[in-house]
């Protein structure tokens, strides 16, 4: 399979479903990929595989879908070192990532399910830019009979904040629009905070859309729970000490990475919120600790 | 307490002591057990120890009893011949254990001892009023029903009890007594305190390095290796100093003692060897007490020793301790240090200002590696009196050729708004995630934080201990009082402190840091935040 045709078939699958995670997208694009792919040896199956992350990488510089790339990859390496016969290696591995892909498509589900009984009834919730977890956090406590409103940043330069908005809306969640500039003046309204992650790195920190330590922060110093709900295949191998410390490559978007030749005059678009402002963490292997997500990564990867 | 021999035994009270005890009166009988009888013994003992543990309760009872009953009988018994004869069992497990043995050396050995321990008894419940000696008796009892992995406060912490010094140099005593059946000097000395100690320690040791313990030692040195002794003294004077360090030259140590072991008639290499590093291991914790990665490698040396299969050649079974510990050297210190040096670069950024304290091998092997890579960045290096080990990690880096600023600990906080990044060393790694490290390192991860100056502590696995400890003074270090007298033109001040009994002088070696300072720690298996080290620990476990 072409490079392109890769990409293409990414676009394709982001473009058709809107709903679904880019890492998602990015991994059924890699186990078409594999489908499809023609090398002899094992060894030349998963250099294929890595260009392949590479190229995807640079299509969509989230966080999200290096991680989920970098999981097909290890879960890959993994079968391949129980069966060397190629073929049979293959159809294993098309039969892995098929239970695999099934696995993930459901875990914004049971986060969803897992979240939405910390919300009480009569509860005034924050919450930053868009994030379909968070969405679906709202939907089933919605479903539940729970009455709450919701407030949501702008977050500019997007205004992703306006389409989380209407989204609520019609779900009829009565929801206000913020500025980003506003969190402070809100903080002591709400009840507890509830933002999405692109990224969730090993420290147990989060990376997510920029703006969000700003609220992490005024939400420590108000003494209001600040929950982080994401997928398990967002766990990422990195470990920022501070917000100069996450790569360049996740900061920008792609596009810009690759025309722009001094990066100090962009702005980037995502930041780091360190563990010690989050209180949980909602994601599909169980409500954890930040500390605790260094155990699942460590339980993961090793 | 003698028995009819005249030489000093120890009566302690549980089934491996008194079993002991029996063995070595067998032995002076002249009877010489065969390996099979041995075997034979030891089985028993097993047996015996288990049948003890399950019905603890009710023999302390039992005993209270029998001891009123029993030594009565039991004095008048005549010197029976090595004969089975019971005239007071006391439980019926350990006579069936006790069965091949002389009865009259069971009874009377009986009697003396439970006259002994009754006196123990009373002694130590007076004690027990005070309230904080419980810690000394509760150890001995808890290790066998606890797991494995806790690990008993150690006998010598406790310097200002006197019942657990009796018991440290009884213990002592056994090791060698075990060993040379004749002698009677005390072979591994009990070195003693030096000067006035600060109320907060006193249940450490404090000892001068003007009287190391080889000046007690007998010449000649049988029952210790002379490469321990010379170790031993290397240690009390500190020339070996630093983690990494002292623990490879123990294990290089313990190779030359392989090579020199030969393996006495009717006795196994595995069981025989670990019996005779027990006085070793002894002889050096009185030089200088043991530090958590000394104490890691010589768990796994104990463990590869008694894996040895019995069938294996003495010559064969030597050189497969010598490439076990040939292999633990390499793979958890110097492979360790490499793929640590590896991490730890991809945080080192050009334009970085890095400040370490003290001297680590391991952080100046990793601003080596570096700098060899062509990273631009200039070190602050932080010394505090009395060891100036700064001024060790300074030569070494700039002989390499890196920019370095030399401090003293006091400027600490005029120098950090410069600091990108602090790198630490570390001497231990506590299982509820404290770093344990030379004195003054949570003073500088404190300030780091107030800064939000990023910390980062590299470590080595083999370091990391599954004791929890939450403040400094529980289990530390004394070092010598002395150290902290200077000379300042012609003068110095505190040459006669004591004379002044006011004054203490406080000399402490290691403090821990809690892990809310410590943002990352670097170890051989990648970069964890410092709360996943009982993660670590439990893969590592799982491992073995």
């Amino acid at each position: 399979m072409e490079e392109r045709e890769l990409v293409e078939y990414f676009r394709a699958q982001i473009r058709e479903d809107p709903d679904v995670a880019s890492a998602v997208a990015a991994i059924r694009s890699l186990l078409e990929f594999l489908k499809r792919d023609q090398s002899e040896t094992i060894l030349g199956l998963r250099e294929n595989m890595t260009k392949a992350i590479q190229r995807l990488e640079e299509t969509d510089s989230s966080v999200a879908v290096s991680s989920g790339g970098e999981l097909f990859l290890r879960f890959i390496s993994l079968t391949s070192l129980e069966h060397p016969d190629l073929s049979q290696c293959k159809n294993v591995m098309i039969e892995r990532g098929e239970l695999f892909l099934k696995k993930i498509s459901l875990s914004r589900g049971k986060v969803g399910k897992l979240c939405h009984t910390f919300i009480k009834d009569g509860a005034k919730i924050l919450t930053h830019s868009s994030s379909r977890v968070v969405l679906k956090v709202l939907e089933n406590a919605a479903a539940d009979n729970k009455r709450f409103t919701v407030y949501v940043t702008e977050s500019q330069p997007d205004s992703a904040g306006k389409l989380m908005a209407q989204k609520l809306h019609n779900l009829n969640i009565p929801v206000t629009v913020v500025l980003d500039a506003a969190v402070g003046y809100i903080m002591e309204k709400v009840d507890l905070v509830i933002v999405g992650a692109e990224g969730v790195v090993e420290s147990g920190g989060v990376i997510n859309k920029i703006g969000t330590y700003q609220m992490a922060v005024c939400s420590k110093a108000h003494n209001k729970p600040f929950y982080v709900v994401a997928e398990s295949f967002k766990f990422v191998r990195l470990y920022p000490l501070n917000q100069q410390d996450v790569p360049d490559r996740f900061k920008y978007k792609a596009d810009i990475l690759k025309t722009v030749k001094d990066l100090n005059q962009e702005h980037p678009m995502i930041d780091y919120t360190p563990p010690s402002l989050i209180t949980l963490l909602f994601t599909d292997l169980g409500v954890l600790t930040p500390s605790a997500v260094s155990d699942e990564l460590i339980k993961l990867y090793l | 307490m003698a028995d009819s021999d005249g030489r000093q035994v120890d009566g302690v009270n549980h089934a491996t002591g008194k079993i002991y005890r029996l063995k070595l009166f067998f032995n002076n009988e002249g009877k010489e057990l065969t390996k099979e009888e041995k075997q034979r013994l030891r089985k028993e003992k097993k047996q015996h120890k288990k049948n003890k543990k399950d019905d603890k309760g009710p023999p302390e009872k039992e005993k209270e009893k029998e001891k009123a009953s029993v030594p009565a009988p039991s004095k008048p018994a005549t010197q029976s011949p090595a004969h089975k004869a019971a005239p007071a069992p006391v439980h019926a497990s350990e006579s069936a254990a006790a069965a091949e043995k002389p009865a009259k050396s069971k009874a009377e050995l009986r009697a003396e001892r439970r006259a002994r321990q009754d006196s123990e008894r009373t002694s130590k419940q007076g004690k027990k009023e005070g309230g904080q000696q419980s810690a000394s008796s509760k150890p001995k009892a808890t290790p066998n029903e606890l797991q494995p992995v806790v690990k008993r406060l150690p006998e010598h912490v406790q310097v200002d009890d006197p019942a657990a010094l009796k018991k440290l140099a009884k213990k002592l005593e056994r090791q060698q007594v075990r060993q040379i059946h004749s002698c009677d000097l005390p072979i591994v000395p009990l070195r003693s305190d030096y000067g006035y100690k600060v109320s907060l320690f006193s249940h450490l040791h404090q000892y001068s390095r003007k009287s190391p313990p080889t000046l007690q030692i007998s010449i000649p040195a049988t029952v210790i290796h002379p490469s321990i002794v010379r170790l031993g003294l290397q240690y009390s004077q500190g020339i070996i100093a630093g983690s990494n360090a002292r623990s490879v030259a123990l294990l290089h140590t313990f190779k030359q003692v392989i090579q020199d072991y030969s393996t006495p008639p009717n006795e196994e290499l595995s069981r025989d060897l670990v019996n005779k590093l027990s006085p070793y291991i002894s002889f050096l914790s009185q030089c200088r007490p043991l530090s958590a990665s000394m104490g890691n490698a010589i768990k796994y040396i104990k463990k590869e020793i008694s894996n040895i299969p019995s069938q294996c050649k003495e010559e064969e079974a030597k050189g497969k301790l010598q490439a076990c510990i040939d292999s633990y050297i390499n793979e958890k210190i110097i492979l360790a240090s490499e793929a640590i040096s590896k991490y730890a670069i991809e945080k080192i950024s050009d334009g970085d200002v890095i400040l370490v304290y003290g001297c680590s091998s391991l952080v100046n092997h990793i601003l080596c590696k570096a700098f060899e890579k062509q990273r631009k960045f200039r070190v602050i290096v932080v010394d505090s009196r009395p060891r100036l080990e700064g001024r060790e990690a300074l030569r070494r880096l700039v002989k390499k050729g890196i920019r370095c600023t030399y401090v003293l600990i006091s400027a600490l906080s005029y120098i950090l708004p410069e600091v990108s990044k602090v790198f630490l060393g570390a001497h231990a790694l506590l299982a509820n995630g404290y770093v344990m490290s030379r004195v003054g390192t949570s003073q500088i991860a404190l300030v780091a934080k107030a800064y939000n100056v990023p910390v980062l502590v590299c470590c080595e696995t083999y370091k990391f201990c599954e004791r929890v400890q939450t403040d400094s003074f529980v289990s530390n270090e004394l070092d010598d009082p002395d150290d902290l007298i200077v000379t300042r033109n012609g003068k110095s001040h505190l040459e006669n402190w004591q004379t002044v009994k006011s004054l203490g002088l406080l000399n402490l070696v290691y403090d821990v840091t809690p892990p809310d300072f410590v943002d990352l720690v670097i170890t051989d298996l990648g970069m964890i935040p410092c709360t996943s080290v009982p993660v670590v620990l439990r893969v590592k476990n799982v491992d073995q």
